[in-house]
């Protein structure tokens, strides 16, 4: 009896910010983004494969295991392939995040201007339990799934650090007393310049 | 009262005399631009037609009519060395694509900036994407590709954009694509966005991750892409900061750039400064024509009020830390001098006989405040973090000194933990398949050599016979 290798492979948990994503469909438009990103590798298709991944995390919030089933039909390859991509890469994520995903630098130089402070502060504001965040739980959603929180490594923004992604969106010189500001930005009627 | 200020005029090269940059972003006159020239500048945008009425794609227009091996023989003579981090030189680099090759010829940028401490890249992709566009194009000329890629860092969503959007923009002007300027020469250019690994910046790990792999990085030899890369056909990867350089070599001619800088480190670089300095931030220097005191105590502003400088990190974090008070043995024989921190030339080979590296130009400043058993746990994390887990002592290895540096930090540490994390530190070194085992290694060996007694101090033989500890140090490894 076969069984789907993804089965019990991928790590997708239902997550409070599931409400604002829509469950992955190959629609149209995204067979379209998908075919347009597959013909600048004329030489070799998989190497769509990221940015197929892309298309998926950024239009359904996660990578699922449709979304995976649904990569690997249109690239020709096993599925395996596409879930050793997923797995290895820290961006990809298998559940959902809240509405806004703020990741945090923590590296030298950010952690040097407060970001680990502005880390506790965002948790504290946004009622999330930051001792649940580890290194196999890289990604908490507040209860309210409206936030979630990511330690990202180095921004590349470090003579203005603390830095700081939320969604698309990139802020420097975001100290701890900031972190409110950070917050308040993102009312829920909020829409960003690149969805 | 600054608001009423009129915008600075500096006279900084020949071409700049006009230009004025927005309040509070000005150059430091000790500044040479050449690269940043149009960063932070007053009016400047990223479209192309405030590109061209620069003077944007002149070179281009120049260098189509050259032949391909006179603008290589350009590049060699300018003894242009890598920005991205080895610095090796880019020209020399070209020269490896096999003279009797028939395969297609790939140009990758590496857009992967990721070094802790390197925030140069940031800047040109997104204020200023044509002038990388203008060097790329140039630059697979002058190689014979056909097909380029930028490879983009996931964490710069903008600037994928930003370039996208440019591309465009070049290739309804003719500048991209079929037949460029009439020339029968033909380029694709295309970005591909990476996924927030590190590894992604080796060029054989980057190659992989673009074939659709995991980015493990390829066994050596053949030792560089150019003779085998991308599709297993010969394969240019250069940094953005190299290729914007080649733009600036066309204008300028191989022999005049080589006048920048010091001998064999030519040109200019961006030192990025972050950390413990009044005035962190970008500054563009001729080549090992400024000394590490004059960068942090001239251009930075020197220490933060009250404090004073404990050791610097001069080429991002993979780097070998150096001590304020370190004084170095500089040449041999009779030539030998000393030479102390202060007087060190911020070019390639002065770093590198002071036993660290030029890096990427990452430098972040540490001042007596910091603890060093911190800034290691830091660093530590960060390469555990990365690893790709492909060779056995990195992906191992990384992950213990992460535990016992983790322990110093929290107290729980036994004074032979720091013998332990040097021994760790050195099985990994010179022991993988890529250069990441010496990056995450060479941190902690130079930090254990200079700050051995700080970091013993942390510890304490009381860790020997505490049953807690013993037990929540169990709990630390078996985690």
């Amino acid at each position: 009896m076969s069984q789907d290798i993804l089965e019990n492979a991928v790590a997708s948990q239902p997550s409070p910010g599931d409400k604002y994503f829509k469950p992955f469909e190959a629609s149209a438009e995204i067979e379209a983004l998908a075919d347009e990103r597959i013909a600048h590798y004329p030489v070799s298709k998989l190497s769509a494969v990221l940015p197929l991944l892309h298309i998926v995390q950024h239009n359904f919030g996660f990578i699922s295991k449709e979304s995976i089933t649904w990569v690997a039909d249109k690239l020709e390859i096993e599925k395996i392939k596409v879930l050793s991509v997923v797995t290895f890469y820290p961006a990809f994520r298998q559940s959902a995040p809240g509405k806004f995903h703020y990741r945090v630098c923590r590296t030298l130089s950010c952690a040097m201007a407060g970001s680990y402070e502005l880390m506790d502060k965002i948790c504290e504001i946004t009622n999330i339990d930051r001792s649940k965040l580890s290194h196999h739980h890289p990604i908490v959603v507040s209860p309210c799934g409206n936030y979630s929180v990511e330690f990202a490594e180095c921004l590349a923004s470090c003579g203005s650090g603390p830095a700081c992604l939320v969604n698309d969106d990139f802020h420097d010189n975001v100290g701890p007393d900031k972190a409110q500001d950070l917050i308040d930005k993102y009312s829920l009627s909020w829409t960003s310049n690149f969805l | 009262m600054d608001e009423q200020l009129p915008l600075t005029n500096f006279s900084l090269h020949n071409t700049m005399s006009d230009i004025k940059y927005l309040p509070g972003k000005e150059p430091h006159p000790s500044e040479h631009r050449l690269i940043f020239k149009n960063i932070d500048r007053a009016g400047w945008d990223t479209s192309i037609d405030t590109y061209i009425a620069d003077g944007g794609y002149d070179q281009l227009k120049k260098a189509i009519k050259m032949e391909p091996s006179a603008i290589t023989n350009e590049v060699k003579t300018s003894g242009l060395r890598g920005r991205g981090g080895a610095g090796f030189p880019t020209g020399v680099k070209w020269g490896f694509i096999p003279p009797n090759n028939t395969k297609p010829v790939y140009l990758i940028c590496n857009a992967d900036e990721s070094e802790p401490g390197t925030f140069k890249d940031r800047y040109i992709l997104h204020q200023d994407p044509h002038q990388l566009i203008e060097g790329m194009v140039i630059s697979a000329f002058a190689v014979g590709a056909k097909t380029a890629f930028i490879y983009m860092r996931e964490e710069f969503p903008e600037a994928a954009l930003t370039i996208e959007r440019a591309i465009e923009e070049a290739r309804a002007k003719n500048l991209v694509g079929n037949d460029i300027l009439g020339s029968g020469f033909d380029l694709e250019i295309w970005v591909h966005r990476g996924a927030a690994a590190y590894i992604c910046g080796e060029e054989t790990g980057l190659i992989e991750s673009l074939e659709g792999k995991r980015p493990y990085p390829r066994i050596k030899p053949p030792y560089f892409p150019a003779a085998l890369g991308l599709y297993m056909a010969p394969t240019i990867v250069n940094n953005v900061e190299s290729l914007c350089h080649v733009k600036h070599i066309i204008e300028m001619g191989g022999a005049e750039y080589a006048k920048l800088g010091v001998e064999r480190n030519t040109g200019t670089r961006i030192l990025c400064v972050s950390g413990d300095v009044k005035n962190p931030g970008y500054y563009e220097v001729q080549v090992g024509k400024i000394t590490m005191g004059e960068l942090l105590n001239d251009i930075c502003g020197g220490p933060k009020d009250g404090r004073s400088f404990k050791a610097v990190i001069p080429g991002g974090s993979s780097s070998k830390i150096l001590r304020c008070e370190e004084v170095f043995k500089i040449g041999r024989g009779e030539d030998a001098k000393d030479l102390a921190f202060w007087d060190i030339q911020m070019d390639f080979d002065t770093l590198a006989a002071c036993g660290t590296m030029a890096g990427s130009g990452g430098v972040i400043v540490l001042d007596d405040s910091r603890k060093m058993s911190w800034v290691l746990n830091n660093i530590n994390h960060f390469y555990a973090h990365e690893s790709c887990g492909q060779c056995t002592p990195c992906r191992e290895g990384n992950g213990w000194m992460k535990k016992i540096s983790d322990r110093i930090v929290n107290g729980l540490a036994a004074p032979e933990d720091i013998q332990t994390l040097e021994d760790v530190a050195y099985q990994i070194d010179g022991k993988t398949i890529c250069a990441f085992g010496e990056a995450s290694s060479w941190p902690v060996e130079a930090i254990i050599s200079k700050f051995r007694d700080e970091l013993t101090a942390e510890t304490s033989q009381d860790n020997q016979r505490l049953s807690k500890e013993q037990l929540q140090r169990e709990a630390y490894l078996a985690e």
